[in-house]
């Protein structure tokens, strides 16, 4: 493949990938809107369109129309650049995640992902990790008291949490022996008996996954770990003093990150776009992004779930059960995990 | 290509360290280092050592600068005060001798370690076999050929720990 080539299919890919993700963000949030209605015994949005499925774009014009307000006292130049740092963190982290097997499109042979790099899930931490900064600094110069501490709790959980999280990769790392996201994926192929997939939950590491889901809930600030964001306490947490599309850079990035997280689920626990493969060649080349999607759905759904479940920590239990509980038990799965590899 | 990201990153990195010290507000000088540490980690990756890239941006950019950032905001440390006559001196003597310095420790490292021979825009990196900076090539440096002073090393860490805990604990 010449380099034209190279460079041609990767911008197609970006684009593609952009727009899905962003497309994706904006329904999770409708089907947030929705299942969380249901669940509270009520319609949800139901005016825009049959059930109301064109409600993001209604939701997106509006952002766009508000009115754009900066408070006074705020410090400008960190005021802007929080959101971008957020929303540019979050869409970056999608780089690097697998959503299929090579394809072949005529002489173009191509795997479904933008970058297919060895030290994949390491650029994920490393993203995550800068993006911390969009909420810190968008609590700091807001220069009022709800935002600051918002980001102050944001920052103290994300960091503790983040330990946490990648703690409980290590078992699958162990085990797949790469950091590049591919690796990890093939390294899942295969069944046992014929219909138990090789997946890493299913080779000891269900642990590992139930510590990794808590962990990445409280890194995407989600309920039952919002306190950042905790309404009754602080407005709105960090992005208080934030309005029209900047606010809503907060919000996309917030359900990109879900989305990311998400992705890495399946791919480090899951199997990946592992299924069924059958039918015509076109078929055949679609199906594992499929598997992969419907993988992704449950998760976002699960993650809705659970928000319409559970209620809020208190923030010394929040901490309490990070460092006392998770990270003493993703020590423990790396232990046992590597005595397990190193016996076998 | 190489050359080209050279020139740009290192640009970046030392604007963004002669802005570190420029800057009057503590959490500008703060960005300006996280600037200063990602585009280190560019230089690694141009030198080809994906690892230590990823870690540096995990580590410095990530972890510690986010306790900078945190002591800044919790302190809410405004901007420094200028001492007018200090600052002059300051100015007035320190910046040449610094550049002097500079020069003859430049002169020395390059002649005597054999930095001039390095070309601009990294070694050679080898291609087909996995490149030296690879995730496993450096753990089998770490937890193969030196793994004593690796584990030597984490338990003094973990004794500066402990001393910073004493330390910080107030007498009860």
């Amino acid at each position: 493949m010449s380099i034209g080539t190279y460079i041609l299919v990767s911008i197609v890919k970006i684009v593609l990938v952009v727009f899905i993700l962003l497309t994706a963000v904006a329904y999770a949030v409708l089907m947030e809107r929705k299942v969380v209605g249901h669940m509270q015994n009520r319609w949800g949005p139901s005016r825009v369109g049959p059930f109301g499925i064109w409600q993001p774009l209604a939701d997106g014009l509006k952002f766009v129309f508000k009115e754009d307000l900066t408070p006074p006292y705020v410090y400008r130049p960190l005021y802007l650049l929080a959101p971008i740092i957020s929303v540019t963190m979050a869409l970056t982290s999608i780089a690097v995640i697998p959503f299929g097997p090579w394809i072949s499109a005529g002489r173009v042979h191509t795997p479904l992902q933008i970058a297919d790099v060895n030290i994949g899930l390491l650029i994920i931490l490393g993203v995550t990790s800068i993006g911390v900064y969009g909420v810190a600094l968008a609590g700091w110069s807001s220069n009022s008291k709800y935002s600051l501490l918002g980001s102050l709790r944001a920052c103290a959980q994300m960091v503790s949490y983040e330990i946490a999280l990648g703690l409980s990769l290590i078992g699958v790392l162990i085990l797949a022996g790469s950091f590049s996201l591919r690796d990890i994926v093939n390294a899942q192929s295969g069944t046992w008996l014929g219909f138990i997939p090789k997946w890493f939950i299913f080779q000891g590491q269900f642990i590992a996954f139930f510590i990794y889901i808590m962990a990445a809930y409280a890194e995407t600030n989600r309920i039952p770990f919002d306190l950042p964001e905790a309404e009754t306490e602080l407005v709105a947490g960090y992005h208080t003093e934030y309005s029209s599309m900047k606010f809503a850079m907060f919000f996309m990035a917030e359900y990109a990150n879900m989305i990311t997280v998400a992705c890495l689920a399946s791919v480090l626990f899951l199997g990946g776009w592992s299924g069924p493969v059958f039918g015509p060649p076109l078929l055949r080349s679609l199906l594992p992004v499929l598997w992969f999607a419907l993988r992704v759905f449950i998760f976002i759904f699960i993650y809705i779930w659970v928000r319409g479940t559970l209620p809020r920590f208190r923030y010394d239990q929040l901490m309490a059960f990070g460092w006392k509980f998770l990270v003493p038990l993703a020590i423990a799965n790396i232990i046992v995990t590597s005595l397990v590899v190193a016996l076998r | 290509m190489h050359l080209a990201l050279f020139l740009i990153f290192a640009a970046l990195c030392v604007g963004a360290a002669i802005n570190l010290l420029v800057q009057k507000h503590p959490i500008n000088s703060a960005l300006s280092l996280i600037v200063v540490m990602g585009s280190l980690a560019l230089l690694y990756l141009l030198l080809g050592a994906e690892f230590v890239a990823a870690v540096q941006v995990i580590v410095y950019a990530g972890a510690i600068m986010v306790l900078f950032v945190f002591v800044i905001m919790l302190l809410n440390a405004g901007e420094e005060e200028v001492l007018p006559h200090s600052s002059r001196v300051a100015i007035s003597l320190g910046i040449p001798s610094l550049v002097v310095g500079l020069t003859i420790g430049v002169w020395v490292i390059g002649h005597y370690a054999g930095l001039d021979r390095i070309a601009i825009g990294g070694p050679q990196v080898q291609h087909g076999t996995e490149s030296f900076g690879a995730p496993n090539p450096v753990a089998h440096l770490l937890f193969r050929d030196f793994v004593l002073p690796f584990e030597v090393t984490s338990i003094l860490v973990l004794i500066a720990i402990l001393g910073a805990v004493v330390l910080a604990r107030r007498e009860e």
